[in-house]
Formats: C-alpha cells, structure tokens, sequence
C-alpha cells in the first residue's frame, strides 16, 4: 500500500493541452475518486498514473519515488478496465494467475493467492469457465480478481461499473466499498457518475477541462463547494440555480433581490466592489420545502411530476421563465398545472460571483455543513 | 399477403440459389473428377471413354505402379512438402511479428514501410525472376530447396503481413494493455495472447501461402530442377513427352499430388472459414 503524489502534471497531445498541471496528494489506504463530465482529462490522469500514457510535465510519485519512467509492471499498480479485458482464450484461473506466472512465483503459491481472491469474490464456482461463459458481473469480478491477486501498491479503477445494468452496478458498488474496507489499500477510481463519488469515496476529485476544480470528502463537495461547476455537478436532482443581482452588503451579510421579485438577505462576506453585480443564486431541490416559511421564496407552475415513492420532484417553472426543481415528500398529491410555492431557510443557499467562485458562507447552520 | 405466399417465394428463390451453386460447384468439381477416375484406367480405356467411370474391363493401376514403383515419387513429395511447410512456418511468423510491429508500436516510418511491404503484393514475383536466378547463382545456392524456400517466403509475405495487420487492428486495445498492467513482456503478449486471437487469419494465410506454392511450376523449373531437388510439379512434367504423353502415369501423379494439400487444406480449412467471415476477434 502506498502514498501518491501528482506535482503539476501536464499531459498534451501535440498542441493539445488535455491536463493543465495537476496538483494531488493520496494518502496510503485512501479511496481517491476522479469525477467529472467526459472529456475532463479523468481517465487520462488515470492512465499516466498507470504508466499506459507518457508525462508531458511534472512529476509522479508513488511511495516517494519518481516513477514518470517506469513502466506499468514497475509501478506496482493493477489496473481493472471498463471492458474487463478478460484473455478470451484463457480460463479464469489462467486470468488471474498470468501476471503472477512471470514473476516466477512457485506454483503453489500462485494457487493460494489465485484461490484466496476468489473466494474473497465468491468466483469459486467459476475458476475453470472462459470469460465467454460469464455475466458482465462475474466479469468484473474475475477483473478485480485479477487485480488483488498482483497485491498491488495502488488499485486503478477505470469506470468499472459503466458496462453493468443498474442493479448490478447497485450490487458491485457495495462489494467494492467492502473490499477497500477488507483489504485497506489505496485506491484510486474513476468515474463520470457522482452517485459512485460519494458512496466510495474517502477523497473526491472534480475535474473539468483538464483542471482540477476542488478536492475533498465527499460531505465537503455537497455542502460547500467552492466553485458553481462543482454545486451543479455533485447531487441530483441538481442544484438550482438562478441570476440575483447585489443590492447592499452588510457586516456578514449581502442583500440581493431576483429581477423583478423579492429582495433576501443572506449570511455571505460579500466584497463592497460586487455591488450592483450580476451572481448566481444556488438552492438544492432537497432544502427546498413545500410552504412560504423560510427566507427565500419561489412560487411557479408545476410543469412535470416525478414520483419515485420516498419522494416526488416537482419541476417548477416560475414567472420569469426560470425552471426550479423541489422535492417533495413521496405521498404529496400535487398535480401538473398547479402553482406551488416553495421555500428554504437562508443557511441552505449558495452565492457564486461573477466567475464562478463562490462566496464565504457566515454561520452555516449545522444540517448545512460537512463538520462532524 | 398471406404466410404461404411469402414463404413460396422465399422456397423458389433458394432453389434457383442453390441451383446455380450446384452448377458452379459441379463445374469446378468435374475436371478433378475426371483426372482421378481416369488415373485408375487403362490407357485405351482412358481414350475410348474419357467421361466414362472405369468398369471391371477398364480398371487398372498401372498408372501408379509406374507413377510409384517406377519414378522417384517419394522424393518429390518430400521435396514438395519440405518446400511447402518450412515456408508456411517462416512466413506466418515474420508476417505475425511484422503486423503486431506496424499495428502496435508507433514509430517513425510506420506507414511507410507498411506501404513498402504492401507494395509487394502488386508486383508478380516472376518479373524478377532473371535477377533471382543470378543471385541464387551468385549465392551458390543453384538446385537446393533452400532456394525455393527463400523466393517463396519473398513472395508470401506482403500478403501475409497485409492480411494479419489488419486482424492485429481487431484486437482490443484494453487486452493489451490489461497484459502490460499485468507486467507481461512484449514477446510473451505476443506469443501468449496475440497470436492466439488471431488463429483464423493466421489459418487463411496458411491456405492462401500454401496452395500457390505447391502448385508452382515456375521457380522449381528455373532454380531447382535438378535430380533430387525436384518437386511434384516437375515430377508430374517429366512423364509429358515430346511425341508421347504417358497419359496413366501423368493422370496417377497429379491424383496423389492432390491428396496431401487437401489433408492441409481440410486442417487449416474449420478456422478459414471463421477467418473470411467473422473478422470479429473476440
């Protein structure tokens, strides 16, 4: 098991810059999480962590030693792909135990570890099958087997799920978070759906366009993200957002008002230079309550109604053409056409300036925060 | 339009299909037929009725005592075979090797030398062969079969190369990878995984190497025609006279000579099949 260390690296394809200088610090044991919309550069760190890409720039570290030049089977890591890349040709024993065979291990000792691994992954059964003969799940399973058995210093995960149907990846999901607790190694893990980030997740990364965009538990990216990129990525439904311009600001405090509507004031350090700016307003559908109790108010029409049983969401559309997301309760009988006014305390809303950034929240309420 | 319309039309077309096929297949069939029935009659059985299936009058296998008893015919089947799979066996590994080099690695002049090697499919070997003959003869390698082996492994490969890379493109990039993570060497992802997939194309490179070779003429006549050295197709010319033809002893020879590529062809021939039609590696 091993620390990794990612210092500014750069990745280019010829004049394409794909990564723009990555700074990253895994701790040995941690389940780090690369998350974010396809083409953020996520797989691609993924790879140059795993030797299968050259560095363009920066440095690689794993247990404190430069490996930018090492090759895969140098690193000590164990890649499980997408595809599983099982050996079509090979029974699931000869999967599991090729790698090890090179390393001239005694026979015997292959056959424990190979065992040891599928028992450890309920693939007893299933040792003498070729990969045809296997659901996609037992697939993935015979990949990571292949992966434990090398008793790497860093497992790699390359959206492992993304080929499964959903009750499976439901399932594998679980078995996976079981194994990180059994065997407590560092893993690193990618993947373009949020719900796997925070499940899995020790330590997630957001990436987009090649840039990092905030790092932190998962807990953190929820309740405060630091930029609006991560607040409309991290949760679903997702965050609402609207455009507020800033009347006045106050000691801890920022009046801003909806064009046309309401004025509100809301506990954020604003700077006296952002009066009269146009910002973005950010209210999960979750803390946003049927009723007019809290301090910030929407009231539309009821354009789509979604029932999943535990809870309803309703899709808004207010007077100014702005669409807001609500979740109600799962026995709510609101119907479509109907107007509804919705509410959330101000401790719930996110403020993003001008550039994205968002603002410094005072006093977050305690159901608002990450804190223990 | 009712069911039994539609399936009567479908029942006619797949007559007419297999009809034609028939026909195609008899057509191709029938001189093989008649060398072979002929190769067991007499010789005025042969030319009074040449269509004719040998009767208890006309049988007679005096064509292969002569072609057996009287000739060296052993000799020019071993010639023939040696020639045939020593090259299959060179030619399906440099080719492998080659297309794994241009499908996988990027290097300078990839596509440049994969044009190069292509390049040897569309010029006919035999416009060259005044110069081949004076560099087997500058070699010293006149009247060998090691002459015919390294002009026929020439002529081979760019097909070969050809063929196996664009099976080699098949192959899941992930699998590759997948060995190099497991820290396979090159040589043994090549020999252990690659290879492997590619059985199909590798069987239809086989047949497709081996038939031209065993059928040649040419080369053997220019640079190995020599006692000993010669192979079935030269066999097969020295019972065709000037004046006389021995007609039984011709007929017997090429009857054998069919017999050892068809068990080859019958080997290879299962995974030719899934070759030409799949394509998929998988």
């Amino acid at each position: 098991m091993a620390d990794l260390k990612l210092d500014q690296i750069r990745k280019s394809y010829g004049a394409v810059d794909v990564l723009h200088g990555i700074d990253l610090d895994v701790k040995d044991g941690e389940f780090v999480v690369f998350v974010g919309p396809s083409g953020c550069g996520k797989s691609t760190l993924l790879r140059i962590i795993a030797g299968l890409e050259d560095i363009t720039g920066g440095d690689l570290m794993i247990d404190g030693e430069v490996v930018n030049t090492k090759s895969p089977r140098d690193r000590g890591i164990a890649m499980v792909f997408q595809s599983y890349a099982l050996y079509p040709h090979m029974t699931v024993y000869k999967n599991m135990a090729f790698g090890l065979k090179l390393d001239k291990q005694d026979k015997a000792a292959i056959d424990a570890r190979v065992r040891e691994a599928a028992r450890i992954l309920q693939l007893d059964q299933l040792l003498d099958r070729r990969p045809s003969e296997l659901s996609g799940g037992q697939r993935q399973r015979v990949a990571i087997g292949r992966a434990i058995v090398r008793q790497p210093k860093v497992f790699l995960f390359d959206e492992p799920l993304s080929n499964l149907d959903a009750a499976l990846r439901v399932q594998t999901r679980i078995e996976i978070a079981k194994l990180h607790q059994d065997l407590k190694s560092t893993i690193i893990y990618v993947t373009h759906d949020q719900v796997e980030a925070m499940t899995l997740a020790d330590k997630i990364v957001v990436m987009n366009g090649g840039n990092v965009e905030q790092v932190g538990s998962p807990m953190q990216l929820y309740h405060h993200p630091e930029t609006r990129f991560v607040a409309g990525f991290i949760g679903s439904p997702a965050m609402n957002f609207t455009k507020v311009t800033i009347d006045a600001v106050g000691q801890g405090q920022a009046t801003v008002s909806v064009p046309g509507g309401m004025k509100s004031v809301l506990p954020f350090n604003v700077d006296q230079a952002d009066i009269g700016k146009q910002v973005e307003l950010g209210i999960r559908p979750e803390h946003l309550g049927l009723g007019d109790e809290g301090a910030l108010t929407v009231s539309g029409v009821v354009d789509v109604v979604e029932k999943l049983g535990d809870s309803t969401y309703l899709y808004l559309k207010l007077a100014n053409g702005d669409r807001v997301t609500v979740r109600a309760p799962g026995h709510s009988r609101v119907k479509i056409g109907e107007t509804v006014t919705a509410s959330a305390p101000a401790g719930a809303a996110h403020l993003f300036n001008d550039k994205g950034k968002a603002y410094q929240k005072v006093d977050c309420p305690a159901e608002f925060s990450a804190e223990e | 339009m009712s069911f039994a319309n539609i399936r009567r039309e479908d029942a006619s077309r797949a007559v007419i299909v297999h009809a034609i096929l028939l026909t195609y297949t008899l057509v191709a069939l029938y001189p093989i037929f008649l060398v072979v029935i002929n190769a067991f009659k007499t010789r005025k059985g042969i030319f009074r009725d040449p269509m004719g299936l040998p009767n208890a009058e006309t049988f007679s296998l005096e064509g292969f005592t002569k072609v057996l008893a009287k000739s060296n015919f052993e000799l020019f089947f071993y010639n023939s075979f040696t020639v045939t799979i020593v090259t299959i066996v060179i030619v399906l590994l440099l080719a492998a090797m080659a297309a794994w080099a241009l499908s996988e690695y990027k290097f300078p002049g990839n596509t440049a030398l994969a044009l190069y090697l292509a390049i040897g499919i569309m010029v006919p070997i035999r416009l060259g062969s005044v110069s081949i003959l004076n560099l087997i003869v500058d070699m010293g390698l006149v009247n060998t079969l090691t002459a015919l082996v390294l002009v026929y492994v020439a002529q081979g490969l760019p097909l070969a190369i050809f063929i196996l890379t664009e099976f080699m493109h098949q192959i899941p990039k992930d699998l590759k990878e997948a060995a190099r993570c497991d820290g396979v060497g090159e040589f043994k992802i090549f020999f252990a995984i690659i290879l492997p997939l590619i059985r199909p194309a590798v069987a239809t490179v086989a047949v497709f190497t081996m038939i031209p070779i065993w059928n040649d003429l040419w080369f053997p006549l220019i640079l190995a025609p020599g006692d000993g050295k010669q192979t079935i197709t030269l066999g097969v010319q020295q019972f065709i006279g000037q004046y006389v033809t021995d007609w039984n002893a011709v007929l017997a020879s090429l009857s054998l000579a069919i017999i050892p590529i068809l068990i080859l062809y019958l080997i290879f021939s299962r995974q030719l099949i899934r070759g030409l039609t799949s394509g998929a590696v998988k």
